[in-house]
C-alpha cells in the first residue's frame, strides 16, 4: 500500500515536471521576453543588460530550476497584455471559474444518476427514448453551439434570463467574490451551468444505465427479489449502490475536464473566469499567463487523479491493475 | 504473396458482412446518406453556391440582413437562407465553410492516424522501453482535454510565426493543432492490437523467413490492426470538426475572410439580440447534421465491425 502511494506521487510529480518543462520552454522560447516587457525606445545595452539581470543567458538548466522554483511559489511574472502579476489575476478570476464548475458538476451529477437509472429501470418507456434520443444530440452538439442555442432561446426569446456576465457579486471576508448570494448571480449561474453540465451529464447518465443494466443481471439482484424485497429497496439498495464506485470516479476525473471545457462555456456567456483570461492570452500570445494556466490546469488534473487513484485502490483492491484515462 | 490470398479473403467476408449490417439498419443509411449530401454540397460549392463568398467585389453591402426567402428591401434580391452583415449569401458561405470545415477535420485525423498508427506499430513490436516512453507521453496527454492541448499548440505557433503570415497559415495550423491533440488514441489501439499480432504465427512465420521488421509491420500487422482504427477514424472525424468548429468560435481558428462553420455561427451569434436568426441557425444546423450524422456512422461501424456487441 504504501510503496504503491509512494510510487503515484512520483508519478505525479514528473508529470509535473514534464508539464513545467513545456510550460518553461512556452515561456522562454515563444517570443522574446525581453521585447515584450521593454518599450520600443530602449537601446540594445539597456536589453543586454536586462537579459543579463533576468539570468537569461543563464544555462537552460539553471534557468529551468529557477522557473520551477518561482512555479511552486506562485510567481509566474508578469503578464504582457495587463502589466499585472500573473498569480494576481488568475486568482482573482479563479472564483468565478471554480462556482461555475462546482455547480455545473453537481447538476451532471444529480441529474445523470437520476436520468441514468430512470431509463435503466424502464427501458421501453417512451421518456426513457426521448431522453436516449436526447443524450445523442447532446453528445454531437458541441459545447459552444449548445451555449448559443440557450441563449437563443432563454435570453433573446423569452427574456428569463440574463445572457452574459455574473451578475451582482459579493466579496467574502477572505477576498474570495460569490455570485451565489445575489439574485442576479444566481440567475446569471443557470444559463452557463447548464452548457458545461449537459456534456458531462450525458456521460454520466450512459454509464449510470449501463452499469444498472449489467448489475440488475447479476444473481444478487434476483436473491434480493426472491427474499421478496420491495422493488424500491432492491433498485436503490443493491443495485444503484454497486453502480456508484466507477460513477464517482469519472465523475471525480470529469471534475478537471469541466474547468478545461470552461474555456468554452465562459467564452459564450463573458463569464469573468480563468478560461476567457486563457483564451484572451492565446488570441495575443500573452506567454506567462498561457504557461501559468497550463501549470495550474495540469496541477488540478494531477491532484484529482492522484486522489480518485488512491481512492479506487482504498475502496477496491481488484481495481489495482493499470487504467486507462478517460477521453473527452 | 502468400499472405494476399487469406487477407483477400478474409477482406471480402468481412465487407459483404459490414454492407448487409449497412442494409439493415434505417439509421446507418440516412446519416450515410445526410453525410454524403453535405460532403457531395462541399466537394462541388464552386459549381452549386450562387455567389462566391470569397470574392469581394460580388458583394453589395445594401443586400446585408435580408431574410430568408423574401426579397431584400433596396435591391429586390431574394436569397434562399438571407445574408449576412456584409451581404454575404448566407447559403454559399455555409457551402464553402463546411469545405473548410470537412478538409480541416479530415486532415487533421489523417495527421493523427500517420502519427498514432506508426507509433503504436513501434511501441507494440518493439516493447522495451520505446513503448514504455511513448505510452507515458501517451498517458500524459490523454489525461488532458485534447481541445486545450489544441489551443496550447495554436497558441505556441501563433508565437512562432510571424504576423504577416498568421492569417495564410491560420488552417494549416489548426490541422497540425487538432492531429497533434488527436493521435493517442490510434496510438492506444494499434499498440494493442499489435501486441496480440505479433504473437501469432503468421508474424512468426514471417519472422523466421527474414522479413524485416518494417515489412512485416506494414504488410502484415497493418492490415490486421486496421479495424478498430476505421471506427476511430469515424469517430475522430466528427469529434475534429466539432473541435475546428470550437476553436473557430473561439477566435482562434480560420480568419473570418475565409469562414468555416465555426466562424459563421460565431458571426450569427454577434446578431441573435437584433433579430436576425438565421445568420446563426442555418450553419448551426449544418454543423450539427455534419457532426452527428458522421458519429452515428461511427457508431454503426463499430458495432457492424464488433460482432460481440450485436
Amino acid at each position: 500500500m504504501l510503496a504503491y502511494i509512494i510510487r503515484r506521487i512520483v508519478q505525479s510529480v514528473l508529470v509535473m515536471l514534464a508539464v513545467a518543462l513545456v510550460s518553461f520552454a512556452l515561456f522562454r522560447y515563444v517570443g522574446d521576453p525581453i521585447t515584450a516587457m521593454v518599450g520600443q525606445e530602449t537601446s540594445l545595452e539597456d536589453r543586454a543588460a536586462l537579459r543579463e539581470n533576468l539570468g537569461l543567458n543563464d544555462p537552460f538548466v539553471v534557468q529551468f530550476a529557477r522557473f520551477v522554483g518561482n512555479a511552486a511559489q506562485g510567481e509566474f511574472g508578469i503578464s504582457y497584455r495587463l502589466q499585472q502579476p500573473v498569480m494576481e489575476l488568475i486568482l482573482s478570476r479563479l472564483p468565478a471559474t471554480l462556482e461555475l464548475a462546482l455547480i455545473s458538476g453537481l447538476a451532471a451529477f444529480v441529474f445523470g444518476v437520476g436520468a441514468g437509472v430512470y431509463t435503466a429501470l424502464r427501458r421501453r418507456g417512451a421518456l426513457s427514448t426521448a431522453i436516449m434520443t436526447l443524450s445523442l444530440i447532446g453528445v454531437s452538439l458541441p459545447t459552444f453551439l449548445i451555449g448559443v442555442l440557450l441563449i437563443w432561446i432563454f435570453a433573446v426569446e423569452l427574456q428569463w434570463l440574463p445572457s452574459f456576465g455574473r451578475g451582482d457579486t459579493v466579496v467574502l471576508p477572505w477576498g474570495w467574490e460569490t455570485g451565489f448570494l445575489t439574485q442576479s448571480g444566481r440567475a446569471s449561474l443557470i444559463l452557463p451551468a447548464i452548457t458545461l453540465g449537459l456534456y458531462q451529464m450525458t456521460l454520466i447518465m450512459r454509464l449510470v444505465r449501463a452499469e444498472m443494466l449489467e448489475v440488475l443481471r447479476t444473481d444478487y439482484i434476483k436473491f434480493a427479489r426472491a427474499r421478496g424485497l420491495s422493488n424500491r429497496a432492491v433498485h436503490f439498495g443493491h443495485a444503484l449502490k454497486n453502480t456508484l464506485v466507477p460513477v464517482i470516479t469519472i465523475t471525480g476525473l470529469q471534475l478537471g475536464s469541466i474547468i478545461a471545457f470552461a474555456i468554452i462555456t465562459e467564452t459564450v456567456f463573458q463569464w469573468p473566469g480563468v478560461g476567457a483570461l486563457f483564451i484572451n492570452s492565446v488570441r495575443v500570445v500573452d506567454v506567462p499567463v498561457m504557461s501559468a494556466y497550463l501549470v495550474l490546469i495540469a496541477l488540478i488534473f494531477v491532484v484529482i487523479n492522484l486522489i480518485v487513484d488512491l481512492l479506487y485502490y482504498a475502496v477496491d483492491p481488484r481495481l489495482r491493475v493499470e487504467r486507462g484515462g478517460v477521453r473527452h | 504473396m502468400q499472405d494476399t490470398k487469406p487477407r483477400g479473403r478474409l477482406f471480402r467476408i468481412w465487407d459483404s458482412d459490414v454492407a448487409a449490417s449497412f442494409r439493415r439498419s434505417p439509421v446507418a443509411i440516412i446519416s450515410g446518406l445526410v453525410a454524403l449530401i453535405i460532403v457531395l454540397a462541399a466537394i462541388f460549392a464552386p459549381w452549386i453556391a450562387p455567389t462566391n463568398p470569397y470574392d469581394p467585389s460580388s458583394l453589395n453591402l445594401m443586400d446585408g440582413f435580408t431574410p430568408p426567402m423574401q426579397p431584400n428591401a433596396f435591391t429586390g434580391s431574394t436569397y434562399l437562407m438571407g445574408t449576412d452583415n456584409q451581404g454575404r449569401d448566407v447559403f454559399s458561405t455555409i457551402l464553402y465553410g463546411a469545405r473548410i470545415s470537412l478538409f480541416v477535420g479530415v486532415s487533421a485525423v489523417l495527421l493523427a492516424m500517420v502519427l498514432g498508427i506508426s507509433a503504436g506499430l513501434v511501441a507494440g513490436y518493439r516493447g522495451g522501453w520505446v513503448d514504455a516512453v511513448l505510452m507515458r507521453v501517451a498517458d500524459v496527454q490523454l489525461s488532458f482535454p485534447s481541445i486545450l492541448i489544441a489551443l496550447l499548440i495554436f497558441g505556441v505557433a501563433r508565437g512562432i510565426i510571424p504576423p504577416t503570415q498568421r492569417e495564410a497559415m491560420a488552417i494549416w495550423v489548426l490541422i497540425v493543432a487538432i492531429g497533434l491533440s488527436d493521435w493517442v488514441q490510434f496510438a492506444r489501439v494499434v499498440r494493442g492490437a499489435t501486441m496480440v499480432e505479433k504473437g501469432k504465427e503468421y508474424v512468426q512465420a514471417a519472422r523466421v523467413i527474414g522479413v524485416s521488421p518494417l515489412r512485416i509491420l506494414i504488410r502484415h500487422i497493418l492490415p490486421n490492426v486496421m479495424g478498430p482504427v476505421l471506427v476511430i477514424a469515424t469517430i475522430s472525424v466528427a469529434l475534429a470538426i466539432i473541435a475546428e468548429a470550437t476553436l473557430s468560435f473561439l477566435g482562434v481558428g480560420v480568419p473570418p475572410t475565409q469562414p468555416s462553420l465555426g466562424t459563421l455561427i460565431r458571426i450569427g451569434q454577434q446578431f441573435l439580440f437584433s433579430g436576425e436568426w438565421w445568420i446563426l441557425l442555418f450553419p448551426a444546423l449544418t454543423l450539427l447534421a455534419l457532426a452527428l450524422s458522421v458519429n452515428m456512422l461511427g457508431d454503426w461501424l463499430r458495432d457492424a465491425l464488433n460482432p460481440r456487441l450485436r
